[in-house]
């Protein structure tokens, strides 16, 4: 047991920090704030030096419950990063309804995250992931005054709930029909022959999974809770949550149902064209930027699935940077989004009042035009390189019609981007007028960020390629 | 055999009941089709050889349903000279659910003392030499400790939730401050007056 804790290091610092945050909350008040802040960030920090420092280390914990793995490390970094962003973010956005719950519950969240990339067992899978959903339905309504964001809070724990339900039921039909919730166990069980009770078993859990990273057809909260939740807790949402429950997923369908993949696979074909095609259709017609990036999200989810669906190592491996790549573009592009504020310091967000912004902003647009053109896909751009990945994992894995299904819808949904660049760049000043300077913090992490998709990626590309074949080989 | 016959009745009225919980029209025989459901919930824990949650489960969830109705009945104005009044009408109905009943208990301790019935796999096999409290003590508290605790934590982010979507300082309300009321001397609060005889106090 006392060995068994010292492999879970990131899981007891976050919950120590995340209680010592709480408390100092408890006793502070609302004034300090920046204490808090600072508890959590350092509480972050820390975790994500625990996971590089056990990097490699491979061991089940806990009786089996938990997995320590290069697998899950990627995973809790990208996690942890995402999370110290959305801390660093908050208090501009929020001012005076800034309150010590927001980096608790972010921190709290994080753990449940970090829990779910490291699951091995279907108990485990579901306490994470609730872990998560119940910290994330009390982000979204965080500013409980503002309708759209109670809105946004109450949908979401509403469909979550019933995606929650779908999953308790797959999980349970998975452990009536193979007498475990481990998930190797389950792959015997499935390698020994399939029969019904456990393919409804596998099509539900993958279902309520599908609802967590907003694949179509489960994604009809996503537009909503986007919109409605506040900017900081979107970015948020559209980053740490996705790695987390994309990397379940991939841990579920390889560990616990690799002797189904023809099973799965079709399934995921069908969700990765249909979240690529639907992604790409629905965010033609948005008038708000946060509601276009939730299609793009959703978009790009679909890409991501492309590379699962090819069930191979290579495949994994391509997901890891796909999600990388997403994760940074994602909270630059929302990071311009909480810039985008009028003379009096409120938000703007629908995209019409953005015409001529590269007159009024022109380093901001700049940034936002490489953010959009690498969510396209677009060669230049770094965003460019998973989504090659990503393909050439599904051509490999004699999937060439779905390769090439995914990369004419990809064109329909450059469209939209390059609509968006347009309106910025080509378009007649609007009346909007902007305010100026942001902060340095998020000023930097934008810049760094644009840097680092637009040439500087590239030279990434050896590291990149060591680490998540590393990470992804532990699963096979 | 007597093990299947029970399982398969508890199994059809668990289903049955379940059914009525959601299609009767009045909450107060929902709530009744529900504790029966719990009932034979319970027996089917007990064939699996599971005696400690069968009861649990009968004196937890039948218990908090029967106090949940005792304040519905306090709440709403019921008149019961009008609910006896149907007595001998339901009474063939009474005592065929208490008929039932009996039979289940009648199968139920048959069935156990047959020695329960086989589950195909499981992922906690019974270990028949230590009784049901400990194997659930060994499986909760340590075989699943780090899913105890995490269970804990979501508890935890519940009521911070709660707290967050509901908590608000009312203004106008005398909160209770500790330190002034501790700093507060005799001489602030108390004045000694010495009225002369027919003279009234000035306050």
């Amino acid at each position: 047991m006392t060995a068994d804790l010292a492999l879970i290091w990131p899981e007891l610092i976050l919950t120590i920090g995340g209680l010592v945050t709480l408390l100092l909350g408890t006793f502070g008040g609302d004034r300090q704030v920046g204490l808090y802040q600072l508890a959590a960030l350092v509480t972050l920090a820390a975790a994500a030096a625990a996971v590089v420092a056990m990097f490699g280390t491979q061991a089940s914990v806990f009786s089996n419950t938990l997995e320590v793995d290069a697998f899950g490390g990627f995973a809790k970094l990208l996690i942890y990063a995402a999370s110290f962003i959305c801390i660093l973010i908050a208090p501009r956005f929020f001012k005076d309804a800034m309150r010590a719950e927001y980096p608790v519950l972010i921190l709290f969240a994080a753990l449940g995250m970090g829990i779910m990339a490291s699951a091995r067992d279907l108990m485990t899978l579901y306490v994470g992931l609730e872990l998560n959903s119940l910290a994330a339905y009390v982000l979204a309504s965080f500013m409980r005054s503002d309708d759209r964001s109670s809105e946004a809070g109450l949908k979401y724990f509403v469909l979550g709930a019933l995606a929650s339900g779908m999953l308790l039921y797959g999980i349970s039909l998975l452990y009536g029909f193979s007498g475990t919730t481990q998930f190797a166990g389950i792959a015997q069980a499935m390698g020994g022959g399939m029969n019904n009770g456990l393919l409804f078993g596998l099509v539900f859990v993958i279902a309520g999974l599908a609802f967590k990273i907003s694949a179509v057809p489960f994604h009809m909260w996503t537009p909503d809770v986007y919109e409605g939740a506040p900017t900081p807790v979107t970015t948020f949402f559209a980053s740490a949550p996705k790695v987390a429950a994309m990397a379940l997923m991939t841990r579920v369908v390889i560990e616990a149902m690799g002797p189904a993949t023809a099973a799965w696979q079709q399934i995921m074909i069908f969700l990765a064209l249909a979240s690529i095609i639907l992604g790409a259709v629905g965010a033609i017609g948005q008038k708000n930027i946060k509601r276009l990036l939730a299609y793009s999200s959703i978009n790009n989810v679909g890409f991501m699935l492309v590379g699962l669906a090819a069930g191979t190592q290579q495949g994994v491996e391509s997901v890891l940077t796909y999600l990388l790549v997403y994760v940074v573009t994602t909270i630059g592009s929302f990071l311009v989004v909480l810039q985008l504020r009028d003379t009096d310091g409120n938000p703007i967000e629908s995209i019409p009042a953005l015409a001529g912004f590269s007159q009024r902003r022109p380093g901001l647009a700049a940034a936002m035009a490489v953010f959009l053109f690498s969510l396209a896909g677009i060669p230049p751009l770094f965003g460019f390189w998973p989504k090659y990945l990503v393909f050439q994992a599904a051509v490999d894995a004699n999937l060439l019609p779905l390769a090439i299904a995914g990369i004419v819808a990809s064109v329909i949904g450059a469209f939209y981007y390059i609509a968006v660049i347009k309106t910025m760049y080509f378009d007649d000043k609007s009346e909007v007028e902007f305010g100026t300077g942001g902060v340095v913090v998020e000023d930097a992490v934008i810049t760094a960020s644009a840097l680092w998709l637009s040439v500087v990626g590239y030279f990434f590309i050896p590291v990149l390629a060591v680490v998540s074949a590393t990470a992804a080989a532990v699963l096979f | 055999m007597i093990q299947l016959i029970a399982f398969y009745l508890f199994a059809t009225i668990v289903i049955a009941s379940a059914a009525m919980v959601i299609f009767a029209r009045n909450p107060v025989h929902s709530v009744m089709w529900l504790i029966l459901a719990f009932f034979n919930a319970a027996g089917l824990m007990l064939l699996a050889g599971a005696e400690f949650i069968a009861m649990l489960l009968v004196i937890v969830y039948v218990g908090a349903v029967a106090v949940l109705f005792l304040f519905v009945v306090m709440m709403l104005d019921i008149d019961f000279a009008e609910l006896r009044a149907g007595f001998v009408r339901y009474l063939p109905l009474g005592a065929l659910v208490a008929i039932i009943l009996a039979a289940e208990l009648v199968f139920a301790v048959g069935a156990w003392s047959a020695g329960g019935i086989d589950l195909a796999a499981r992922a906690a096999p019974v270990v028949s030499d230590k009784s049901n409290i400990q194997q659930i003590g060994e499986l909760l508290y340590t075989r699943y400790i780090f899913l105890f605790e995490a269970a804990g934590i979501v508890l935890l982010v519940a009521m911070i939730g709660a707290i967050v979507l509901t908590h608000r300082q009312r203004g106008g309300v005398r909160g209770q401050n500790i330190s002034q009321q501790v700093r507060r001397r005799p001489e602030d609060a108390t004045r000694l007056v010495d009225p002369g005889v027919g003279q009234g106090m000035e306050l």
